[in-house]
């Protein structure tokens, strides 16, 4: 299994004050990653800091490019797409002109009707929606379209924030299921989630974050076994 | 958090010293022009508390100048009053005026007060031609200086400048112990997340109106002041113009910094005229190319890039906010 | 009624002029929350530009499209160069940075061109219009329809093509752009390449009427704020409907009001900016912005 994605050493800054400090691990292609930590551990700065939104040192290399010095742009025309904390939606426009700004990175355009074809497969509550104002869909259709707005770039990695934050268990378990298929058909996914349970269910890697740093690591059977991360985070 | 005060204080006692003495070593028309920027500092510092301390937007302020200049010189021409009378009157009748004002102005947010107040300062110049009984219409109203009291052996312009200072040193004072206060930090709070302070138990509805009427106050006390200094009151020297060239003096100064007005009006004052020298066919491009160059290097303006410049050389840390609509920074006040 | 029906075309008329550099105005600021002070006079600055270019020779309709394409570049140019150096200060600053623009720009005018009033050419035939009794300017019937072939031209590009589609997006939320791929500076400039094209085409309809010299969008610039206010600084399409309705109610408002003479020549957009900010902020069309605390 090759690596898709490998951080050492990154340290991220909002303006002086450090969020990041030093943190290093890499990600297998085709595998689900999860990052696992508390309010401010640094998770979604650490999905910010791969899609350069944030300032780093440290290296990040993706499929051996460096990304240290490119803008977020370039990092999503080399396949890496980001649906951020919050969904992101540009919630004016319509779910399909969402959709087709999913698509703009890309480097190959090609025909976007079979990209539309494949999202509403996953989501088909978005083909009844397509022509509807983004924002007037409810908080999980949301996240489907955040998620499919991603999928439109044919990204080899996909960085999902707090996927979950705000949906009903249902809502969120159906979200969950969709993810792992698409990781089957060959999209790494890096996911920053609160609910450690259905992360751990979901990944096969995970490593936990406690202010800025990496205090844990592994495989997800192994963690989710373990004594200290069960009562911290799974609360039995 | 400051540092010791004593060498501020030793500082400014420095500057009023030197200030104490131009008159006699300037030309009258050199006075003139000091004169004028102890005026426009005070109108700019009216401006500066409403709009750095206190965020709301006004492209208008050269109306409540009007109205300060206009009372002063209809009371002196109409009703001999002296000069010395008129400028707290004015200073009073502005700080109602703007106070009434300010309430319906609790509405408007940003761009819209920014709307509102820049159609006022459109309207000033007509209204004062309309209203002919009361103004002299077009051509104004003609005053003269006044002399020195208890015989001083200064002529008008001297005595003009050390009352423009003094009237300067006294608004500055009380300004900056308002602002450093309680009711200071208030005024800060509204500006900075008015929800919040609302949140917190201020009364930001009567807060913001009582701010609005002290900055007009004080513009109104610098157009009083300025009846006197240049002796003659017009319609079309209270145009928008005005208004803009206040509000450019306050954000060159430093919006949320006393300090700042001062250097705001310097540089209202004395840039035209450098900008002349440098060019006759197209001066006003070169002030163009002054205010641009300006905000590029000094976006939080003069007061601002001097404590950046300060903070760096004496290596304290500075947390950077987000941005801001107003200018202003972490610490604020001279 | 046939001298309403005239006024009321007249209006459409200087109405489309306001809502040409209405739309300029509200396109920038909705992308960055900057009122561009200097709209009005980059637009005379072109209109300059094309007088100069029908004096070399040029005929109007070539003049008029170079001048287009100049005023598009140099939009981007200014974007790119002047504004983007303080893109991240705060808002105040880069309006002075905008009334910086304004004062070179009128003062360049004034020093290059001089301050001599200069004619400029309507390209639409001196022959009025008759319908029955009324007579319509040709003038006024050409400029109405400049600006509605304008207006179509950018609703088809904004609605209907990938880079107005990405516009748009990076008007509305520059992150979520920016994770798409978009490269916002690009999109701002772009914009700014557009709403200088608007105020061109304001300025070249409206130089033959009020003459050519460098304070002719002065008081334009105040109607097109007038206009946005009524309309909705936060809608386009507000804006350019606003221009139509204060063009049309000023030239009423002239008409059949008998005190307002030039002196008052502003009342009407001054008092219709007031009593929309009393009544509804936000313009016929605009929305407020709900913001989190």
């Amino acid at each position: 299994m090759s690596t898709l994605l490998e951080v050492q050493g990154l340290e991220a800054f909002y303006g002086r004050t450090k969020a990041l400090h030093g943190v290093s691990f890499s990600m297998a292609k085709g595998g689900i990653t999860t990052i696992l930590g508390a309010n401010g551990a640094g998770k979604t700065t650490t999905l910010r800091a791969i899609s350069r939104m944030v300032r780093t040192t440290g290296t990040i290399r993706f499929e051996n490019e460096a990304l240290e010095r490119k803008a977020t742009e370039d990092v999503v025309q080399l396949g890496i797409a980001h649906a951020p904390e919050g969904r992101g939606t540009f919630v004016h426009l319509t779910v399909e002109e969402n959709l087709k700004l999913g698509a703009w990175g890309r480097r190959e355009r090609g025909n976007l009707k079979d990209d539309f074809e494949r999202v509403f497969a996953y989501f088909p509550a978005l083909r009844e929606r397509r022509r509807q104002a983004a924002g007037t869909l409810s908080g999980g259709e949301q996240q489907m379209l955040a998620v499919a707005r991603a999928l439109m770039l044919r990204p080899r990695l996909l960085l999902l924030d707090e996927p979950s934050l705000g949906l009903a268990p249902l809502v969120v378990r159906e979200i969950f299921r969709i993810l792992k298929t698409i990781n089957q058909t060959g999209v790494t996914i890096l996911l920053v989630e609160q609910n450690a349970a259905l992360a751990l269910d979901l990944a096969d890697h995970v490593f936990l974050l406690e202010t800025g740093r990496v205090v844990m690591e592994g495989p997800s059977d192994v963690l989710r076994k373990d004594d200290a991360i069960r009562r911290a985070y799974l609360g039995y | 958090m400051s540092a010791s005060r004593l060498p501020r204080i030793i500082g400014l006692l420095a500057l009023l010293v030197v200030g104490c003495a131009l008159p006699f070593v300037l030309s009258n028309f050199r006075l003139f022009q000091f004169s004028q920027v102890y005026i426009y500092a005070i109108a700019i510092l009216g401006l500066n508390i409403l709009t750095g301390y206190n965020g709301q937007f006004s492209l208008g302020h050269g109306a409540f100048y009007a109205v300060g200049a206009y009372v002063s010189a209809i009371m002196m021409d109409r009703w001999n009053i002296p000069y010395g009378w008129t400028i707290p009157v004015a200073g009073v009748l502005c700080l109602i005026v703007g106070f009434l004002f300010g309430l319906p102005a609790l509405r408007l947010e940003g761009l819209y007060l920014a709307l509102a107040t820049f159609s006022l300062a459109l309207a000033v110049p007509q209204i004062l031609k309309y209203f002919e009984h009361w103004t002299g219409g077009s051509q104004g109203i003609v005053l003269s200086k006044p002399n020195a009291p208890f015989g001083l052996s200064l002529n008008p312009d001297q005595w003009l400048y050390f009352v423009t200072l003094g009237v300067l040193v006294l608004l500055f004072w009380l300004g900056a112990n308002l602002l450093k206060g309680r009711i200071g930090r208030a005024i800060v709070a509204i500006r900075d997340n008015h929800i919040a302070a609302e949140a917190m138990g201020i009364n930001t509805a009567l807060y913001k109106s009582l701010v609005f009427g002290v900055s007009a106050a004080y513009t109104g006390v610098a157009g009083a002041l300025s009846a006197s200094v240049i002796a003659y009151v017009a319609p079309d020297s209270f145009n928008v113009f005005l208004s803009v060239t206040l509000l450019i003096g306050s954000v060159i100064g430093g919006l949320a910094s006393i300090s700042g007005a001062v250097f705001g009006a310097l540089f209202i004052q004395f840039v035209p005229n450098w900008a002349q020298d440098i060019s006759k066919a197209a001066p006003w491009a070169i002030f163009g190319v002054f205010l641009i160059g300006f905000m590029y290097l000094m976006p939080f303006g003069i007061a601002g890039g001097m404590r950046l410049l300060w903070i760096r050389a004496t290596r304290s840390r500075v947390q950077q906010e987000g941005r801001s609509a107003v200018p202003t920074q972490a610490h604020t006040t001279t | 009624m046939d001298i309403f029906i005239q006024q009321v075309v007249s209006g459409l008329a200087t109405g489309g002029i306001y809502a040409s550099l209405a739309l300029a105005l509200v396109m920038i600021y909705q992308a960055t929350d900057v009122v561009n002070f200097a709209q009005g006079e980059l637009a005379m600055f072109a209109t300059y530009i094309c007088w100069s270019l029908i004096n070399e020779g040029m005929p109007y309709w070539a003049a008029f499209l170079s001048t287009l394409a100049i005023a598009f570049a140099g939009g981007i140019v200014i974007e790119r160069v002047v504004i983007r150096p303080v893109e991240n200060a705060p808002i105040l600053s880069i309006v002075m940075v905008t009334l910086g623009l304004l004062v070179i720009c009128n003062s360049v005018a004034g020093w290059i061109w001089t301050y001599v009033q200069k004619p400029f050419p309507s390209p639409f035939s001196a022959n009025p219009f008759k319908a029955g009794n009324i007579v319509l300017g040709a003038h006024d019937l050409g400029q109405i329809e400049v600006t509605l072939l304008v207006l179509l031209c950018i609703y088809l590009f904004f609605r209907f093509t990938p880079l107005g589609l990405a516009m748009r997006a990076a008007a509305h939320n520059p992150v979520s752009s920016r994770l798409v791929g978009i490269r916002v500076g690009w999109m701002l400039a772009l914009g700014w390449g557009l709403a200088a094209v608007f105020g061109a085409v304001a300025g070249m309809m409206v130089a033959p009427v009020l003459t050519l010299e460098p304070n002719l969008m002065g008081g334009v610039q105040i109607y097109a704020f007038a206009a946005a206010t009524l309309g909705g600084f936060t809608s386009p399409g507000g804006a350019v409907l606003g221009g139509f309705i204060v063009g049309v109610v000023e030239n009423l408002v002239g008409t059949y009001v008998s005190f307002i003479g030039t002196e008052l020549k502003f009342t009407v957009a001054l008092a219709m900016i007031i009593v929309v900010l009393l009544v509804k902020p936000t313009g016929l069309f605009g929305s407020t912005v709900v913001k989190r605390v």
